[in-house]
């Protein structure tokens, strides 16, 4: 018997049909222009009006090296990554696991080149007779991998029942209306799809319907929307060293600024900097800041790891500076291209000395892009360096979002004194609390007045600036900063709290784990209902405190080994420590909802 | 007659915006007495005073060193950042982009410079950052108590820190190699040199170093030591006489013997005169210079004046094309419209 007859026999092709809810994944080695494909296919879904997000999990590699492409498509809107039922096998080097991975009724669609594919009775195969599918189409010899590509696209477009003309659509978005190009790959996707319809049956139950769930939507990675927020924001300076998965922030940055930011007589309003290494692109920040641009960078934690030096100057002489951490897995050099959440302790105390400082915590593109202008005031109005903690995943792929929202407020320039208010004041004393709030008066260098002038130094210094070893002085310089960072608590973005009428049990998370876990809550809303507070920013206000007073048990969720922000949590409301929990765990992927559900369950069982 | 500008006896004359001589000092210095750096941050007052600088158009930045601690003692109407050590060079970067109208004074040590500091200060020469770089070279760390630098001499026996096994490395030689455009040598006991070189490096369109042998009186004095005030007034060989003339008072020079006299065009306009010492010695070769440096090298003397000189790259002001200082745009023009957001989201609908 067959493979497809042990198959019908075992009734897969009766299976009523599932529509708009699976997730699929596409194997191929890196360096093989799958991305253009694999993008193909995710806006083909989202043009179908079905939500939709798309993961890429590669290596540290230019070419050869296996990648994996995870598509989710939910008409519920659940994105969060799960374990696929279709998978794409194009790379010989992984297709043995990547086929025993897939759960039983799922479906393989593999290269018909492939040796030695493990056959299981219980999935469903189709072939993708990629070579017979290219011959003959023109392109040049360099695109024919590319190309080679278009022929899954077909044979899902077949499967999944994707109208070619969305794809056609979808393609054109790809490769920015040049014709040709789309023409050629357009070709094998319509070959590959007629080969399917004439040679293959449909025996699975996956199928796509269109829908108006996507609708004025957009799609957009994070370290885009953070990159257009900081554009929005005014970012002047930005300097930076590359590293992944940061280096698309500055891409973005670059590729955008030049769009948007000419003055009337067209010369450019801002200046980047490609530095040196990380140090260097912390100096030039904090120099700029000083003279007062507004100044960014972006990095990741090995980068992180060189700029303390820096951070802790700006922390202690109080410059504006706006870092972003791409975070990826730690320690060291760790997994350079998978995601997590392991900066956050680091950065939240970076610096030697006691040392603090903001940071916000994006969970989406929507916020990336208003943490990408909001984190430039508030740098300004703070005089401190602010981190944007995003992460890989969210920083790396494509996500759906509302188109953004143009701030809501001009821009925040912080506490400057210009001549005239100087004229009036009679002077200033740089590091004076005037206001009561932990925030002096700056000037910046330029000003036009003999008073304007103060001395800036990493060293210990009076309400003057003048350097100044006194014991007094110092403890209450020290005071003030940490006066400062309670002015901070209420400046910073607010937590989102959902709160269930009859919920024991809380959840704190941050940043992309969101998706997972409320995923997780829907399917534990009989259960175990659960509230959530989701963290957008240290220092924690008045809101984390009550969340987790009105809790009998709260379980912090993080993508770290060491549960960093429960730590934090703990340290900063030692009345609540008991009973704060930890549920953290990293192996360099996204989490996924089972994942959540089960240690939640798991956890209750232990504590109730 | 005296001149009543550069009259040390007439303090209070006031120069043409309207400041004395006494308003660009800074706080009382708290360098030991003799020490180098000392005599430098005097020329820096008295340039400024000279050349009717307004202190709140410049910036003066330095790293950490004794050295470092100089910025604090000279020119105290100017904003001064007092950076990490061996990091000015990217702190002065940013803040020439924020803004580039500013002129600046960087002072750094051979210690913050040579070591920690090399890799910005190449970068900075590089990227021809429009600045004037002091390095105060005392051969030594003077802030940790006479460790042997990176530009001690090789076989140089200090009572701390013995023996150095090392072969020094040339700052200048460095910055011609890194793309430095005007590079000098100076000895801070001829005040005179000192003075002119800073002039004529304020006018200079990018990175200017001065190298300034700058005894530690402290840590290396000895008058064998090649960096001690006995050594350097012995062997100090002026490759030319120097005189500067700013481009805005229009003083016309006096006309010279051919041959004698080489006068270098400043970027602003302003003119360096140098007076051969060395009748070949041509300050616009790049070949030229770096082996007169490794001449000097070898024959344990230091030469001084104006060694490279090359005005035609860009500064990075210029290269990314700054117009209105980055600090000073009005917000309308740092947030883009309403309007170009919704259109620019078009694009990833
Ligand atoms: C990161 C760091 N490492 C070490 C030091 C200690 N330190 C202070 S000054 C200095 C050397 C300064 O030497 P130099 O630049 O030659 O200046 P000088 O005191 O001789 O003028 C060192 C090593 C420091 N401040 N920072
Ligand atoms: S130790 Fe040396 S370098 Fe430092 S202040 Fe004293 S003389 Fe100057
Ligand atoms: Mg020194």
């Amino acid at each position: 018997m067959s493979v497809l007859e042990r198959q019908q026999e075992a009734g897969y092709a009766t299976r009523s049909p599932v529509i708009n809810d699976f997730s699929l994944v596409v194997a191929t080695a890196n360096g093989t222009g799958s991305q253009t494909a694999n993008l193909t296919l995710l806006r083909s879904f989202f043009k179908l009006g079905i939500p939709v997000h798309g993961k890429n999990i590669f290596p540290s590699n230019i070419q050869g090296l296996p990648t994996w492409y995870h598509i989710r498509v939910s008409h519920k809107g659940y994105i969060a990554r799960k374990t696929s039922e279709i998978l794409v096998a194009f790379n010989p080097a992984t297709a043995a696991e990547d086929v025993r991975e897939l759960p039983a009724g799922g479906v393989c669609v593999y290269n018909a080149d492939l040796k030695n594919l493990p056959q299981r009775d219980d999935l469903i195969y189709y072939p993708v007779p990629v070579n017979e599918l290219i011959a003959g189409v023109e392109v040049p010899v360099k695109r024919k991998p590319y190309i080679a590509n278009m022929a899954y696209v077909g044979v899902l477009a077949w499967m999944l029942a994707l109208p070619l003309e969305v794809v056609e659509e979808a393609l054109g978005a790809q490769f920015g209306y040049r014709q040709k190009l789309i023409e050629s790959n357009l070709q094998v996707v319509r070959r590959a799809h007629e080969w399917a319809t004439q040679n293959l049956r449909k025996q699975d139950p996956y199928r796509l319907e269109p829908m108006n769930k996507t609708e004025g939507l957009i799609i957009m990675t994070g370290n885009e929307a953070g990159a257009l927020g900081a554009v929005f924001g005014g970012v002047s300076v930005a300097a930076w060293y590359p590293i992944t998965p940061s280096t698309s922030f500055m891409d973005a940055l670059r590729e955008f600024l030049p769009k948007l930011r000419k003055d009337p007589g067209g010369h450019p309003t801002y200046a980047v900097i490609q530095a040196e290494d990380e140090l260097a692109a912390a100096g030039i920040v904090m120099g700029a800041g000083w003279a007062g641009a507004r100044a960014l960078t972006a990095t990741s934690g090995p980068g992180i790891s060189l700029m303390a030096e820096f951070v802790s100057y700006g922390y202690f002489a109080e410059i504006p500076a706006v870092i972003w951490d791409i975070q990826r897995v730690g320690p060291s050099t760790g997994l350079p291209t998978r995601t997590s959440q392991g900066d956050v302790s680091f950065a939240y105390t970076l610096g030697h000395g006691d040392t603090k400082h903001p940071v916000l915590f994006p969970s989406s593109i929507e916020e990336c892009f208003e943490f990408g202008w909001k984190s430039l005031d508030l740098a300004e109005q703070l005089q401190t360096p602010v981190f944007v903690l995003s992460d890989l995943d969210l920083g790396m792929n494509n996500w759906m979002g509302r188109p953004f929202d143009y701030p809501d407020r001009p821009l925040e320039r912080g506490k400057v004194l210009d001549a005239a208010q100087l004229e009036a004041l009679g002077g200033f004393a740089r590091y004076k609390d005037v206001d009561g709030d932990g925030i002096p008066y700056r000037t910046l260098p330029g000003t036009p007045h003999p008073l304007a002038a103060y001395f800036t130094r990493g060293s210990g210094h009076n309400e003057q600036a003048q350097y100044s070893e006194r014991a007094q002085d110092y403890e209450r310089l020290m005071a003030r900063l940490a006066h400062k960072f309670t002015t901070a608590r209420s400046l910073v973005p607010e937590p989102a709290v959902e709160l269930h009428p009859s919920a024991k049990v809380g959840i704190i998370a941050y940043g992309t784990t969101r998706y997972a876990i409320e995923e997780a809550r829907d399917r534990l809303a009989r259960q175990l209902p659960t509230s959530f507070l989701r963290l957008r920013a240290l220092p924690m206000g008045q809101a984390v405190r009550e969340f987790v007073a009105a809790h009998e048990r709260v379980y912090v969720i993080e993508l770290n080994r060491d549960g960093q922000l429960h730590s934090i949590l703990q340290n900063e409301m030692p009345e609540y420590a008991a009973r704060l929990f930890s549920v953290a765990h990293l192996d360099g992927l996204p989490l996924t909802a089972e994942w959540v559900q089960k240690r939640l369950l798991q956890e209750e069982a232990r504590l109730r | 007659m005296e001149n009543p500008l550069t009259s040390e006896r007439t303090p209070l004359k006031l120069n043409t915006v309207g400041l004395s001589k006494k308003d660009y000092d800074g706080a009382p210095s708290t360098l030991c007495k003799g020490c180098g750096h000392n005599s430098i941050s005097s020329q820096i007052v008295q340039v400024g005073y000279e050349l009717n600088l307004r202190p709140h158009e410049l910036i003066k930045l330095s790293g950490i060193g004794c050295s470092s601690k100089s910025p604090a003692y000279f020119l105290g109407m100017s904003h001064g950042f007092n950076a990490l050590h061996g990091r000015m060079p990217s702190v002065a970067t940013g803040a020439l982009l924020a803004n580039h109208t500013l002129k600046a004074i960087g002072v750094s040590g051979d210690g913050d410079t040579g070591s920690i500091g090399m890799g910005q200060f190449k970068h900075l020469m590089r990227r021809n950052v429009r600045m004037v770089y002091i390095v105060e070279n005392n051969g030594v760390y003077g802030l940790t108590k006479g460790q042997f630098s990176a530009t001690a001499e090789e076989g140089l026996e200090l009572k701390y820190a013995g023996h150095n096994e090392f072969p020094p490395i040339d700052l200048c030689m460095e910055a011609i190699v890194a793309g430095c455009g005007f590079v000098a040598r100076s000895f801070a006991g001829d005040a005179k040199q000192v003075r002119e070189l800073l002039k004529a490096a304020l006018s200079f369109r990018g990175t200017a170093l001065l190298d300034i042998i700058s005894p530690c009186v402290t840590f290396n004095n000895e008058d064998d030591s090649p960096k001690s005030y006995g050594y350097g007034t012995k062997h100090e060989k002026p490759l030319h006489e120097l005189g500067f003339i700013p481009y805005a008072e229009e003083i016309q020079i006096a006309p010279m013997e051919p041959g004698e006299l080489r006068t270098v065009r400043l970027h602003d306009g302003s003119l360096i005169s140098l007076r051969n010492l060395d009748s070949d010695y041509d300050p616009t070769h790049k070949l030229a210079a770096l082996e007169r440096l490794q001449r000097a090298q070898e024959t344990g003397e230091f030469i001084t004046g104006l060694i490279y000189y090359n005005p035609d790259r860009p500064s990075l002001a210029e290269v990314e094309e700054l117009h209105t200082p980055l600090a000073q745009l009005p917000p309308e023009q740092l947030r883009p419209g309403r309007e170009s957001l919704e259109a620019f989201l078009q694009a990833y609908r």
